[in-house]
């Protein structure tokens, strides 16, 4: 294998499993640390430079950095990232003086937003730093776009949603809200420089072709719009029996949320096996904690009505079969139909997008499944002028996802104001510390707790089943929130390999508790990976092996199960083994008042 | 801080045939300087000891006073241990092996321990041939009181301090062939895939197995002009053969050219197997082993790798004919041999 090439700043980023992972790449322990240090204003304010909803994302973020997590490697569970993020967010003095100013005198470029979600609140939050006029338009009174129409409250609570929509919209932004656009072609005659298009993914899916669908359209609602008449106050009821077609997290809010409405037989059921369905497992313990039951194998074949009333609905039985290339078909048991009542059914089976409003004669193209043909890095479409982002660009993802397209939009639309390339794209910062202090010290915390991941505390169900607003998830305190910190590996912590200063004698080979190191004959990595002091079975993770030491042979070190405990360095009589911290950090547009540029924790 | 070693370890490990885990045969984190070479003999052990399945409890480690004789602290915690008074580790060794024959015995030492003040008490150990490993962690100077020249280091080697040693150094190895020692061997502590199998060997041999391991004491002896330091010794190497060790029940796989292996079996039937042997070297004549020895010393290479063997010698149990079972565990029924037993005694006599 040729020598690891650290100077790419990608390599050590990939051994920051849970920043790798997510999609905006949030330096996770770095923020980690911050929490374990009190320090939570700060904590926050790494989040919300990457991030821009900590508080929100805190409680309701997808959380893919989670599996990646390499605790959940060497133990049970992940460390709780995402409730972390909440106790940062929760325990936060006061953040608006890390704030970024907002430039009285404008650089003289306009930008239109359409839509007020998580995308184009980020392109806003990023721009409006750097000069621009900013004009976002949205149907809706409040901003938010489908955190406040599609999150419930129970799990997202209104003030919180505020807050973080607040501290943008203060940014001087125009908004223009109660504001449906229904014709681009008007956005575009407008003198706009550049255009962001944020509307999301807002069509339900439906189940029009499913007999007796269309014979009680009172009571069969569709989840996503269903939820959005909860959250703006039109609905405020629901009847005693409900069915919740679907097995996403749609389908996890609507089922929980119609406990709230007056649900008492609310029952999920989903055509798929329990462990295909798309829900996050949090969200499905969530709901079965709740007396929900999910019954899977079921797709429904009827809704029975009678009198134009609803009664029902009827299910086919199936099971999943799976051909050599792992493709599922549900195919019948033969097993009898299954009759389930019903007052009300929710379909909550995915969503589309959806752009009436954009004339096709505009120079826009659009591809596969309606979808704007679209330059993946820029996010730029086939009109230079007009950028895609969140859901809208490429189906629908997750909020996160949505802030990490509304950063790169925003450098996309910064460049073409500019009059720059839009594929001359900023490098990333980052930046390699050494945390060495002393024979046994470290600027971190290099101890590895054995703590298995904590519980998070949920309000009393009989109170929080009765008021639609009350948030479930307590989050945890200040001393859970430690506690939990520590369970951070502190991945980012590298351990830098220096060559010409290794005397090879063996002395991190035998300190290292997981067999992460080995001195051997260079090879081809398949071969190389198998005659490790372990063996390296995890292909996803790198081999770091060195140049050619005096000997002839290298080091090798497998990136999987390391501890970043630091035992190697501290055992290394030559320092050729050093633990550095590695910062990274997505360049912003403009790089406005990035507090990452130096690291917190120093 | 980390002077606690995680308990995390790596899950693709497997376990041994008894089913203990390698971090079962380890010890406490180890407070010797980093890099010392006496914390790769110490992992070298620990890999040897669960590699041939040797149940921790079965096995009772022994050492002196100095750095060398720290490392039992570092490997195989579940086993016996006696930590004793300095270069009187082979009496201790004497009476242990004497009053119970049923457990491995594993000496550590180091070159002070044994060839200043514990030299009178290791070439009786030798000369008794009793059944066990005796390990000197060799750094050619002490370690332990900042880095005096000791007994084995070379004539010209220079210390930290800058002097070179004019005093002639004791040559372990030989010694030890001189004195019949059954097992004898050099090693290097940089050098594990050779000093693995050596150990492993070691500790199957039975009678004396006695390993001189070259370990470089990386604060006061690693300097340039030591002939104990780690570029020297690699620089200096010279093998006798490469050594597999070859459990019983396994099958030999690999076969060299005639005249390149040698299978050396031990009493346990499991074989010792040598290749790419020096061509003037029979490990079997301890004339032929003496002379490789001194051919490499006048060449000033540091011959490393089975010296001399003879698996077929009689330990001091042997000799003494010694009872199998513990002394512990003898009852009155075996001690006390009876009436009828005194009398015919007594019958002699009148």
């Amino acid at each position: 294998m040729k020598a690891t090439d650290i100077s790419n700043p990608e390599y050590f980023h990939k051994v920051v499993d849970c920043q790798y992972a997510c999609p905006a790449h949030t330096p996770v322990p770095e923020y980690i640390r911050l929490i374990a240090a009190e320090r939570y204003t700060e904590a926050y304010m790494v989040n919300w430079e990457s991030n821009v909803f900590p508080g929100v994302l805190g409680r309701t973020c997808d959380r893919p950095c989670e599996p990646a997590c390499r605790r959940g490697r060497i133990e049970e569970e992940p460390v709780a990232i995402c409730r972390l993020k909440r106790v940062a967010a929760d325990n936060k003095g006061d953040v608006t003086s890390y704030f970024p100013d907002i430039p009285v005198v404008k650089n003289g470029k306009k930008i239109a937003l359409i839509g007020g979600g998580p995308a184009s609140l980020t392109v806003a939050r990023d721009l409006a730093p750097l000069g621009y006029e900013i004009h976002l338009y949205d149907d809706q009174a409040l901003g938010g776009g489908m955190m406040r129409s599609q999150i419930p409250a129970f799990r997202l609570p209104e003030s919180v949603l505020n807050e973080e929509v607040g501290y943008i919209l203060n940014m001087g932004i125009h908004t223009h809200f109660k504001t449906y656009v229904s014709s681009m072609r008007e956005i575009l005659e407008q003198d706009y420089d550049a255009i962001f298009v944020g509307t999301g993914a807002p069509k339900g899916g439906d189940l029009p072709k499913l007999p007796g669908r269309w014979d009680a359209p009172k009571n069969i609602h569709i989840g996503i719009e269903w939820l959005a008449n909860v959250a703006f106050e039109h609905i405020h009821s629901i009847g005693k029996k409900v069915i919740v077609l679907g097995g996403g997290n749609t389908a996890m809010d609507c089922c929980r949320t119609s406990r709230r409405l007056g649900g008492e037989q609310v029952t999920v059921v989903v055509r798929s096996p329990f462990k295909d369905m798309k829900a996050s497992p949090w969200e499905i313990e969530d709901a079965m904690r709740e007396d929900i039951p999910i019954l899977n194998n079921m797709p429904p074949k009827e809704f029975v009505v009678e009198n134009g009333q609803l009664k029902g609905v009827i299910f086919e039985k199936v099971e999943a079969v799976y051909d050599e290339n792992g493709r599922r078909s549900l195919v019948p048991t033969g097993e009898p139909d299954v009759f389930i009542e019903a007052d009300d059914v929710i379909i909550a089976i995915g969503q589309d997008n959806a752009f009436p409003w954009v004339e096709r004669d505009l120079g826009i193209e659009f591809g596969k499944w309606e979808l704007p043909v679209l330059d993946s890095v820029t996010f730029q479409s086939t009109l230079p002028k007009v950028f895609f982002g969140g859901d809208s660009a490429f189906g629908p993802k997750n909020v996160i996802t949505a802030v990490a397209h509304g950063h790169q939009a925003a450098i996309s639309i910064d460049l073409f104001c500019q009059g720059e390339s839009v594929h001359q794209r900023p490098a990333p910062f980052t930046n390699l510390v050494s945390q060495k202090m002393g024979i046994h010290e470290w600027a971190y915390d290099s101890y590895v707790t054995t703590d298995l991941r904590y519980k998070v505390p949920h309000a009393d169900k009989y109170i929080s089943l009765k008021d639609r607003k009350m948030e479930v998830e307590l989050g945890f305190n200040p001393d859970t929130g430690f506690k939990e910190a520590q369970r951070c590996l502190n991945c980012d912590v590298q351990t830098v390999f220096n060559t010409s200063r290794c005397i090879e004698c063996d002395a991190c080979v035998d300190i290292c508790p997981t067999s992460c190191i080995t001195f051997t004959n260079n090879g081809e990595e398949s071969e190389l990976r198998l005659r490790l002091s372990a063996p390296a079975l995890n292909l996803e993770q790198d081999l770091y092996v060195s140049d050619t030491l005096p000997t002839g042979r290298v080091m090798v070190k497998d990136e999987d199960v390391c501890l970043h405990c630091g035992l190697c360095a501290e055992r290394c009589p030559t320092a050729a083994w050093d633990m550095q911290q590695f910062l990274y950090s997505v360049t912003k547009a403009g790089n406005p008042c990035s507090i990452l540029q130096e690291p917190m924790t120093l | 801080m980390t002077y606690i070693k995680p308990k995390f370890r790596h899950p693709a490990l497997s376990k041994n045939v008894l089913g203990y885990e390698k971090q079962d045969y380890e010890g406490a984190i180890s407070t010797l300087c980093g890099g010392c070479g006496h914390d790769s003999i110490s992992g070298a052990i620990v890999q040897a000891c669960f590699e041939l399945n040797i149940e921790p409890h079965r096995l009772a480690k022994l050492s002196g006073i100095g750095c060398s004789s720290k490392t039992p602290t570092y490997f195989l915690s579940n086993s016996h241990g006696f930590n004793s008074v300095h270069g009187r580790m082979p009496s201790v060794a004497t009476g242990a092996i004497l009053a119970n024959r049923n457990l491995i015995y594993l000496g550590v030492s180091g070159d002070g321990d044994t060839a200043s003040i514990g030299m009178g008490q290791f070439v009786h150990a030798i000369r008794r041939n009793l059944n066990m490993t005796y390990i000197v962690m060799n750094n050619g100077c002490y370690g332990l009181t900042k880095g005096q020249d000791s007994a084995t280091t070379d004539i010209g080697s220079i210390s930290k301090s800058g002097a070179a040693n004019q005093l002639h150094p004791i040559d372990l190895v030989g010694m030890a062939i001189e004195l019949g020692a059954s097992f004898v061997a050099r090693s290097f502590s940089g050098d594990r895939t050779q000093l693995i199998p050596l150990i492993k060997a070691a500790l199957s041999h039975k009678g004396f197995a006695f390993i001189d391991v070259v370990s470089p004491c990386v604060t006061f002896n690693n300097n340039f002009g030591s002939t104990k330091s780690y570029d020297y010794v690699r620089a200096h190497v010279e093998a006798t053969a490469t050594v597999d060790y070859i459990p019983e029940k396994e099958e030999i796989t690999v076969e060299y050219g005639a005249g390149k292996t040698a299978n050396v079996e031990l009493h346990d039937g499991s074989v010792i197997q040598l290749h790419k042997l020096s061509p003037d070297w029979n490990p079997l004549d301890r004339r032929s082993a003496l002379r490789r020895l001194h051919n490499a010393q006048a060449k000033g290479e540091i011959l490393t790798g089975l010296v001399y063997v003879n698996p077929q010698g009689q330990d001091l149990h042997d000799h003494l004919k010694t009872t199998e079972k513990p002394l512990n565990a003898l009852r009155e029924k075996e001690l006390d041999p009876g009436q009828a037993a005194l009398e015919a005694i007594n019958a002699e006599h009148r």
